[in-house]
C-alpha cells in the first residue's frame, strides 16, 4: 500500500477531494449519511492517495455509497459486489478496495460471496450497512431481521429466524472484524482506520438506523442516554467495562460472560480482557449480541494477521516465473509435440 | 512370414472400453503418434458423465475416436473402420456403428460370463459367429500383459491396467505408428514411479510385437503424410486452443490475463491450462459460483486487465445477470461458453449447438453482444483471440461459443509465428483527459467506444454501473431521451463490427441451387457432405458463419444468388430462426440433438433430398 511510502502530510488531502458534486439522495435522517460523511472524513488521514480508492457496491440503499465518493466507484448487480472487488484487487494490488454492502445485498443474496472473500482473505475492506430491513425495496425482513418483525412481506410477524452477520464473519475465519453504530463517528473512524491498515479482509458491520421501515431498531444503543449501559465497547488489552458511571464489567462465570458491579466483590482485574487475536474472545463478545443480559459488543472485535490471497498469488506468479522462466507465445506454442510440413 | 503393408487414404479408428480402462488416453497417445508421422485428423472423445459408472456396464462404456488421413480431415469420422472394444459392454454400445467389414479388436478375456450378461450378450458374439462379415481379432491381453510382466513389482490389479497400452501397441503396429513418442511419454508421466511406465512401454511392446509376429496378423497399413500447408504443427484441443488465444491477445495488447471461473465439463480445462500458465503472467481466479467468476472478472476488467470467464450452458444462465452488466458498464470482457446438451444439466458430457439464441438473445431487457463461434478445434485459437481483440477495442463483453466436441475433440493446430498474430493497440487515457467538468467517462470515439479510465490514474475518478447513464458525462440518469440514446448506441456498437467481420468464403460455386449455411462445430461434416455432393454434379455450396452476432454484412447478398437455403444444426433450429428474420426468406432445416455430431451422410442425403 502506497501508505508505507507516502507521507501523509504529502499527500495533503482533505475531507472535500472526497465530495463529489451530485447530491445525496438517501431519506433525511438515514444513517447512511453518518457513515459516508466519517469515510469522507477519515481517507485523508490514511496515507493512500485519493485515485487509489476504489468503491464497490451491490444493490440496496447503502450501495449508492460510491456514487457519494469522488473516488474510482462501481455500483454493481445485487449480492455480487465482494467478486467483483475481488477482482479489481487481484487485477490491480494497489488499490484501496472498499466493499460496501448491506444486510439484504451482503448476506441474503450475496451470502455466498461474502463467506467466500472472508475465507479467502482478500485485502479488501467491506462495511456492511446492517439495518435489519430492506430499505430500497421499501420495507420487506432481511435475513438480519428479528423473528415475530411485521414487514410488508410478513404482516402477521417473520416466521425466519435471523443471522448475526459478524458470526458469519467469524465462521467464514475473517481475520478482521469491527463493529461500529452509525451515531458512533469515534467508533466508525476507528474501525475505518484499522480496516485500511489491516492486510486482509476487513469486515465493519455497522449498525445502522433505517428512519423509514425500521425506525428506533438500536434505539437503546444510539440513545446517547441509554447507550453505555447497552453497548460495551472493547479495546484490545483492556477489561471490559462499561455503564455510565464505568462501573460494570463482564466476567465468566459457568462458562458464559456476565455483567458484575465493580466495587464490592468485583474488581477489574477479575473481568475478562479483550484480545482481538482470540478468536474464543471474538466468538464470546459475538455471542453476547442478542443476549438481553448482556450489552451489545463494539469495537475492534478481531484482529489478526493471515496471508492474503493477493500476496500469495503475487508471489506464486513471482516464483513460478523465476522457477521456470518468463514465458514467451513461442515457449507456449511449442510445448506440445510439434512436427514440420516442408 | 511376410506381412503385407496396404497404403491406404484415411481410416478411422474407435477405442472403446469401460471408463477405468484408460481409453482417452489411449486414445490420445494414438492421435499424437499420427500427428507426429503427419497424417490430417480430427478426434472426438465420448465418455459418460459418471467418473466410473458401475464396472462392465453399458452406462459405463468410454469412447474415443479419430479420424486420420494422408489428405485433409474435416471431421473425426462417420463409421469406424476398426474398433477396439476392451469389453463385452464397449462392443455392445459401438458395434451398430462399425462400417460393414469392419475390424474388431477385443480383449477375450474380458468377455467373461459376468461381462456378457451386463452387457446383455446372450451369448458370447466373440465365439457364437454372430460377428461373421467383421474381420475379429480375439485377443487374451490380460492373459497376455499377464504373463509379460509375470517378473514385475506390480500387483495383479495394477498389471492388468496395462492391457490398454497392449491394444495401443497392436495398433500401433496394425497402422505403422512409431511406439518412441509414447515411450518418453510414459516416462516422463511416471518420472516418480518408474515401475508403472516400464510395465506400461512393456505391455506397449508386447502388443506391438504380438502384431509383428504372430500368424493372426498378415497385413498392416500405412497411411502417408498428408498434404497440409508447410509449417510447424502440433495436435492441440479446442479448450487449450480458447486458453492460447487469450494468453496470446494478452501478450498482443500488453495485458495481464485474468480468468475467473468455475469448474464445468466440458470447459473446466481451459481452466486447467490457464492455471498452469503463472509464468506467462496468468491471473486465475477459481471462484465460489459462475457468478462470482465473471463477476470477479468484470472487476479485473474494470481494474485494467483482459479479463475472461470460462463455462457452459448452465453456467451462462447463471452468469446472464452479470453479462448484462459487462454491456451496460461497456466493459471489455470475453466470455467462453463450451456448449453442451440441455436444458438444466442435461448431458454434460455431450456436445449440443443449443445454446445460440441464450448467448444472442438471453438477457433481460435490449442487451446485445457480439457473439464468435469456432469451427474446429484449432480455430478456437482464432476465435479467442478475435474475441479478445474485439473487445479491447469496441470495449463491450464479446460471448465465444465453441462446444463439447471441438473444447475436448482435438486436431492439427498449424502454429502461428507470433510476430504474425495482429497487435492489439490499447490507450488508456491519463490525467490530461480529465476537461473542466471533470472526466467523462462515457465519451464517444469514432467507434462510439467510451474511454477505458483505470483506477489508480489521478485525476479521472468516476463511477460505473449498472444504473442506466447519461451519455459523455456518465452520470445517473433515468431520463427517457438518455435511455433511448443508450439502447441505440448499444446496439450500433455490435452492429458496426460488420466492419471487421471479413467476406464470407463461399466454398463451391457463388451461385446456385443450394446453399448450405453452417455455424460452429458442424463445419466439417458440412465440408465433406457438400464436397461429395459436387463431386456427384449438384448445384450446392457452403458457407460458415463465424460472427453471429452481427451477421456479417455480404451474407444476404451471398444468399440472393441461391434459390433454396438449407442449415443444419445440433440444436432444434435455432440459426434457422434467426436467419429467417435477417434475410425474409424461407430456410430448410436439418437438426438433430442427440448429444453427437453430425455425420456428413446425414448432411449428404439431406442435400440430395432437396435437389432430388
Amino acid at each position: 500500500m502506497s501508505e508505507t511510502i507516502q507521507g501523509i502530510e504529502e499527500l495533503n488531502l482533505t475531507r472535500k477531494d472526497f465530495v463529489p458534486g451530485n447530491e445525496v439522495r438517501w431519506c433525511p435522517g438515514c444513517g447512511d449519511y453518518s457513515v459516508l460523511a466519517n469515510m469522507q472524513k477519515t481517507l485523508p488521514v490514511l496515507g493512500v492517495k485519493k485515485e487509489n480508492y476504489a468503491f464497490i457496491s451491490g444493490i440496496g440503499c447503502s450501495s449508492r455509497f460510491p456514487y457519494y465518493m469522488d473516488t474510482y466507484g462501481f455500483h454493481s448487480i445485487h449480492g455480487r459486489a465482494p467478486a467483483i472487488a475481488s477482482g479489481v484487487k487481484l487485477a490491480n494490488p494497489d488499490l484501496a478496495v472498499w466493499v460496501i454492502t448491506g444486510d439484504g445485498d451482503g448476506f441474503s443474496i450475496g451470502g455466498n460471496h461474502m463467506i467466500h472473500v472472508l475465507r479467502r482473505n482478500i485485502d479488501l475492506n467491506i462495511v456492511l450497512f446492517n439495518n435489519r430491513i430492506y430499505g430500497l425495496t421499501k420495507g420487506q425482513y432481511s435475513p438480519t431481521s428479528k423473528l415475530g418483525m411485521k414487514t410488508k412481506s410478513s404482516p402477521f410477524g417473520s416466521v425466519d429466524r435471523p443471522f448475526n452477520p459478524s458470526s458469519i464473519a467469524l465462521g467464514a475465519n475473517a481475520t478482521f472484524i469491527a463493529r461500529a453504530l452509525d451515531v458512533d463517528a469515534k467508533g466508525l473512524q476507528n474501525s475505518i482506520k484499522r480496516a485500511q491498515r489491516h492486510k486482509g479482509a476487513s469486515f465493519i458491520e455497522v449498525y445502522q438506523n433505517c428512519v423509514i421501515f425500521n425506525d428506533g431498531e438500536f434505539a437503546d444503543l444510539e440513545n446517547k442516554a441509554t447507550r453505555p449501559d447497552k453497548a460495551l465497547f472493547v479495546v484490545h488489552g483492556e477489561p471490559m467495562i462499561f455503564g455510565k458511571e464505568r462501573d460494570k464489567g463482564i466476567i465468566m462465570k459457568d462458562n458464559h460472560p456476565k455483567v458484575v458491579t465493580l466495587g464490592g466483590d468485583w474488581s477489574e482485574k477479575d473481568l475478562l480482557v479483550h484480545d482481538e487475536t482470540n478468536s474464543i474472545i471474538t466468538n464470546l463478545l459475538l455471542e453476547m449480541t442478542f443476549d438481553p443480559l448482556n450489552p451489545t459488543p463494539f469495537g475492534i472485535l478481531r484482529a489478526v494477521e493471515e496471508p492474503t490471497y493477493n500476496d500469495m498469488l503475487v508471489s506464486q506468479i513471482k516464483n513460478v516465473t523465476e522457477t521456470l522462466g518468463k514465458g514467451t507465445l513461442e515457449d507456449l506454442f511449442y510445448s506440445g509435440d510439434v512436427w514440420e510440413v516442408k | 512370414m511376410t506381412k503385407k503393408i496396404i497404403r491406404i487414404n484415411e481410416a478411422t479408428i474407435r477405442f472403446a472400453g469401460d471408463s477405468g480402462d484408460g481409453m482417452q488416453l489411449t486414445g490420445t497417445r494414438f492421435t499424437e503418434a499420427t500427428a507426429i508421422v503427419g497424417n490430417d485428423l480430427k478426434t472426438i472423445p465420448n465418455y459418460p458423465s459418471e467418473i466410473r459408472a458401475p464396472l462392465g456396464t453399458l452406462a459405463g462404456v468410454s469412447a474415443f475416436q479419430l479420424m486420420f488421413g494422408s489428405q485433409q480431415v474435416f471431421t473425426p469420422g462417420d463409421l469406424p473402420d476398426t474398433l477396439v472394444a476392451m469389453n463385452p459392454a464397449a462392443l455392445k454400445v459401438h458395434l451398430k456403428d462399425l462400417k460393414k467389414g469392419g475390424t474388431i479388436l477385443a480383449n477375450a478375456n474380458a468377455f467373461t460370463a459376468k461381462n456378457l450378461k451386463m452387457a446383455h450378450w446372450e451369448n458370447n458374439p466373440l465365439e457364437d459367429g454372430s460377428l461373421e462379415g467383421y474381420t475379429v481379432y480375439s485377443i487374451e491381453m490380460s492373459k497376455l500383459v499377464g504373463k509379460a510382466l509375470e517378473d514385475s513389482d506390480l500387483t495383479s490389479k495394477g498389471i492388468e491396467r496395462t492391457k490398454n497400452m497392449f491394444a495401443l501397441g497392436v495398433l500401433f503396429w496394425m497402422y505403422n505408428r512409431p511406439i518412441e513418442p509414447t515411450e518418453a511419454w510414459l516416462r516422463k508421466k511416471f518420472g516418480k514411479n518408474p515401475a508403472i511406465a516400464e510395465a506400461n512401454i512393456t505391455a506397449m511392446k508386447t502388443g506391438f510385437n504380438y502384431g509383428e509376429t504372430t500368424e493372426i496378423f498378415t497385413t498392416s497399413y500405412a497411411v502417408d503424410k498428408a498434404d497440409l500447408p508447410k509449417g510447424k504443427y502440433r495436435n492441440i484441443t479446442g479448450n487449450v486452443a480458447v486458453a492460447y488465444g487469450l494468453v496470446a491477445a494478452a501478450k498482443k495488447a500488453g495485458k495481464e490475463l485474468f480468468l475467473g471461473s468455475y469448474p464445468i465439463t466440458p470447459a473446466s480445462e481451459i481452466l486447467h491450462t490457464l492455471s498452469g500458465l503463472r509464468n506467462y503472467g496468468v491471473k486465475t481466479f477459481q471462484a465460489e459460483d459462475e457468478i462470482a467468476g465473471i463477476s470477479a472478472a468484470i472487476g479485473a476488467a474494470y481494474a485494467g486487465d483482459l479479463a475472461c470467464t470460462t463455462t457452459s450452458g448452465p453456467g451462462m444462465a447463471l452468469k446472464t445477470e452479470a453479462i448484462g452488466l459487462a454491456i451496460i458498464t461497456e466493459l471489455p470482457l470475453v466470455i467462453v461458453n463450451v456448449q453442451r446438451g440441455g436444458p438444466s444439466t442435461g448431458m454434460p458430457t455431450k456436445m449440443e449447438q443449443s445454446d445460440l439464441f441464450q448467448a444472442v438473445l438471453g438477457r433481460n431487457s435490449d442487451a446485445p453482444i457480439p457473439v464468435i463461434a469456432a469451427q474446429d478445434p484449432a480455430d478456437c485459437f482464432n476465435c479467442a483471440f478475435e474475441a479478445a481483440r474485439i473487445a479491447l477495442k469496441y470495449m463491450t463483453p464479446v460471448i465465444v461459443l465453441t462446444d463439447g466436441y471441438l473444447g475436448q475433440g482435438s486436431g492439427p493446430w498449424q502454429i502461428p509465428d507470433p510476430k504474425d498474430l495482429p497487435e492489439i493497440k490499447i490507450s488508456h487515457p491519463d490525467s490530461s483527459a480529465r476537461g473542466e467538468n471533470g472526466f467523462m467517462p462515457y465519451a464517444r470515439d469514432e467507434n462510439e467506444t467510451r474511454p477505458w479510465a483505470i483506477p489508480g490514474t489521478p485525476g479521472l475518478e468516476h463511477r460505473i454501473g449498472g444504473l442506466e447513464k447519461e451519455n459523455i458525462s456518465g452520470m445517473v440518469s433515468q431520463d427517457p431521451a438518455n435511455h433511448q440514446l443508450m439502447t441505440d448506441i448499444r446496439a450500433r456498437k455490435v452492429q458496426n463490427l460488420t466492419q471487421e467481420i471479413p467476406a464470407l468464403e463461399v466454398c463451391g460455386d457463388s451461385k446456385g441451387e443450394l446453399i448450405v449455411i453452417g455455424w460452429g462445430s458442424t463445419h466439417g461434416s458440412i465440408h465433406v457432405a457438400v464436397d461429395r455432393a459436387r463431386k456427384a454434379g449438384k448445384s450446392v455450396s457452403h458457407i460458415h458463419l463465424r460472427w453471429i452476432s452481427p451477421f456479417p454484412a455480404d451474407l444476404k447478398e451471398i444468399c440472393d444468388n441461391f434459390d433454396e437455403i438449407l442449415i443444419p444444426e445440433v440444436n432444434s433450429g435455432q440459426l434457422s430462426l434467426l436467419l429467417r428474420s435477417e434475410l425474409l426468406r424461407p430456410i430448410q432445416q436439418l437438426n438433430k440433438v442427440r448429444g453427437e455430431p453430425f455425420r456428413a451422410s446425414e448432411i449428404e442425403n439431406k442435400i440430395n433430398e432437396i435437389l432430388g
